[in-house]
């Protein structure tokens, strides 16, 4: 079975949800969408306050290039345009919108009629036709990082990808979102990896997914029954092969040069959501509005994989896994690895959230950072082949060439080295802060040319 | 021969040699250096902290000496009275600089500002700041973990630990300006150190809208407006929900200092008048 080369760790995976089937949450009778909630330019609100708005409809534009849509998932008015705290406690643009009885009754109308849609004709779509329907449903990377689906489905010219991946590691501890998603949509997701390979013109498809997900491996490939060009891969259970350049790596054995995109490599990975979210949007035309969570923790009474609608409060989708237990330590949101904490749960639901993870106290806290004894365990771990030790050190040292130097824009933050650190040493906050400046200081560089 | 004696002839002989070629380079690649660069250089703190614009204290004593005119060569380090003799140096007049102080846009105490999550990061502002708004939930407020304190060359910056915020020795800081620079959050603004020192700035940086900036913090700046209203000399202006004193328009009336209901508006080295002493 296959898996990336270098470095990788094996966290317990905790995945107690595996196999849960996805519970849809009620429409929620109010909603507050952030024009910002992907990676780019924020989008910029179209609708003024007052405006009635139907399901579905267009609340954001995209604000760029690298930029996208924003629908509502409800009908109803535009009550406010205002601002409200994301999960992290910092004030961003929101607009706010409430339904009423007759709004919901059509919403509730027009749920029961997107279940029956009869599929539309995709046959005769041309490649910029998928993309720009991909891109008006407001499509971003499901996986976590929220880049723009459209952008990624266009590669700079010269580069021509031949293999397109779908992404269904999931090798984040306790998230299940895209298990649940396997089992439930096999057939549509196998729909959407064949219009996002149409999208960019490539004959061959892999879905990938790790070993411990076998009835998902299952379900995928009876859905693949009859279908050519794509295949199902197992791959060996190793974090963080979930992330895209140690996916492509571990699908075609070829490496993502430094610095380049990975369409450079001829792959363009996308993740099993994404393709569902391209399948829905393209072939029953409905936006991107809604997306599963996984709420989970030890302590968690009903943890479960949960389909949301975007704009929801968070508070409401804890509530539908019991609440939150009385010695919760910590809140994060996605993986316990890559997510981020949360300090503020009064926020709504957003593209990105797959997973809102409830850690008791006692498993939430770092140990006493200790010196580093040099035993070189983060550098074996690396996937990428870095010295974390040494970018971490030159970073807080702010020698920012030097640290340019050993590569510190190559981490892909995975934080298997703060996660196997004997020593506690906070080895990938330095990195992040190192990389900020780095970044900036490269940026500024260029410029300058 | 003993071993001894071995390495003595061996040595010898090679710190001979050497010498002779060190002696010969030194003469024949002689780099013939300003000597007022030297003088310069000594008037200088060699704290090589930047604030000048220059590589280093090196690079600004040269500038200085190459220099037509001392315009824009200022090293706060220094002070005036050093610019001075710098200047009778070069032969060339002193450009007047305003002499600076860093003074501190934040007022949020623990007392007056809750902690409402713990941060167990990396113990630096720049990690923490990239996180979010951080252990108190302003999002704009200083985070007290002491990078100014690091990065400043004059000792002049020490974290109080009963109110978690850093403090400025006057008598040392000489407004060089790298502890606003290093501040993730932009708390430590420089600001002309005043007449005899006499200062009145907004100790507040939350750019948030009243109702929330006073659940974030109780010294906040609300954006009321009072302070705007009770100065005569249009010296503040409120701007995305901060209040802000000019230092150039303010005439140290302290007007505003009694009219802000959150006591966000401080005030430096003025005299303690005498009903405050006696409660």
């Amino acid at each position: 079975m296959k898996t990336f080369s270098r470095g990788g760790i094996h966290p317990k995976e905790n995945k107690l949800t595996a196999s849960q089937r996805v519970q849809p949450l009620d429409l929620p009778t109010s909603v507050v969408l952030l024009p910002s909630q992907h990676i780019g330019a924020p989008a910029k609100s179209v609708v003024a306050k007052g405006e009635h708005v139907s399901r579905g409809q267009k609340v954001a534009e995209a604000g760029g290039f690298v930029s996208a849509d924003v629908h509502t998932p409800i009908s109803g008015t535009v009550t406010k345009i205002d601002t409200v705290k994301n999960p992290q406690g910092i004030t961003v643009n929101a607009v706010y919108i409430t339904a009423d009885e007759a709004d919901r009754e059509a919403d509730l109308k027009a749920l029961e009629e997107e279940a029956d849609a009869t599929p539309r004709n995709t046959a005769d779509l041309t490649p910029d036709q998928i993309i720009a329907a991909i891109g008006s449903a407001g499509i971003v990377g499901l996986g976590g990082a929220t880049f723009p689906t459209r952008v990624k489905l266009s590669p700079p010219s010269g580069m021509k990808p031949d293999i397109v991946i779908i992404n269904g590691v999931e090798c984040e501890p306790y998230l299940t979102s895209d298990h649940a998603l396997m089992l439930e949509h096999p057939r549509e997701i196998v729909e959407g990896t064949e219009l996002l390979m149409r999208a960019v013109g490539v004959g061959r498809g892999v879905i990938a997914i790790e070993a411990n997900k076998p009835d998902a491996i299952k379900a995928i490939s009876k859905a693949l029954d009859g279908v050519a060009g794509i295949e199902v891969m197992p791959l060996k259970v190793k974090y963080p092969q979930g992330g895209e350049k140690q996916l492509i790596e571990a699908v075609t054995g070829r490496e993502v040069p430094s610095g380049a995109l990975p369409v450079a490599a001829g792959a363009v990975v996308q993740n099993v959501a994404t393709a569902y979210a391209a399948y829905r949007a393209v072939v029953l035309g409905l936006p991107l509005t809604e997306r599963i969570v996984t709420v989970t923790g030890p302590q968690v009474e009903h943890p479960g994989n949960f389909l949301v609608s975007l704009g929801t409060p968070l508070t409401d989708v804890v509530k539908a896994a019991g609440g939150i237990p009385n010695d919760t330590g910590k809140i994060v949101l996605g993986g316990p690895m890559m997510g981020r904490a949360a300090v503020n749960l009064d926020t709504p639901m957003t593209k990105g959230i797959s997973g809102i993870l409830l850690l008791p106290g006692d498993r939430a806290g770092r140990g006493e950072t200790e010196p580093c004894i040099r035993c070189a365990s983060c550098v074996s771990i690396c996937p990428m082949g870095l010295e974390p030790y040494l970018i971490a050190t030159l970073s807080s040292l702010q020698r920012w060439e030097d640290a340019e130097n050993e590569k510190i824009m190559n981490c892909i933050e995975c934080g298997s080295c703060s996660w196997i650190c004997p020593s506690w040493r906070p080895l990938l906050d330095n990195i992040r802060v190192g990389k900020g400046r780095v970044g900036a200081m490269i940026r500024e560089r260029n410029n300058n040319k | 021969m003993s071993i001894i004696a071995t390495s003595v002839i061996v040595l010898g002989a090679v710190g001979i040699i050497s010498a002779t070629v060190l002696y010969v380079v030194s003469k024949k690649f002689h780099v013939e250096e300003d000597p007022r660069i030297a003088e310069v250089e000594a008037l200088l703190p060699g704290a090589n902290c930047g604030a000048c614009g220059r590589k280093g204290c090196h690079d600004f004593a040269a500038a200085c000496c190459t220099a037509a005119s001392l315009d824009g060569l200022n090293c706060p380090g220094a002070g005036a009275e050093a610019m001075k003799q710098i200047a009778r140096i070069v032969g060339l007049d002193a450009a007047d600089a305003e002499p600076m102080i860093a003074v501190l846009k934040c007022g949020g105490t623990c007392d007056l500002r809750p902690r409402r999550a713990q941060y167990q990061g990396a113990p630096t502002c720049a990690a923490a700041a990239l996180l979010g708004a951080g252990e108190t939930g302003c999002p704009d407020g200083c985070l007290g973990l002491g990078d100014c304190v690091k990065v400043c060359r004059f000792g002049a910056l020490s974290i109080n630990p009963t109110t978690g915020l850093p403090v400025i020795d006057e008598a040392l800081c000489t407004g060089c300006g790298v502890c606003a620079k290093a501040c993730p959050r932009m708390v430590l603004e420089l600001r002309p150190t005043g007449k005899r020192g006499l200062r009145v700035w907004v100790a507040c940086n939350n750019h948030e809208k009243g109702a929330v900036a006073m659940r974030e913090c109780k010294a906040a700046c609300i954006a009321c407006s009072k302070c705007v209203k009770a100065c005569n000399f249009e010296a503040v202006t409120v701007e995305r929900n901060l209040s802000y004193i000019d230092p150039h328009k303010c005439r140290l009336c302290r007007k505003c200092v009694e009219a802000c209901p959150t006591k966000a508006i401080h005030t430096a080295n003025f005299p303690i008048p005498k009903t405050n002493q006696e409660a």
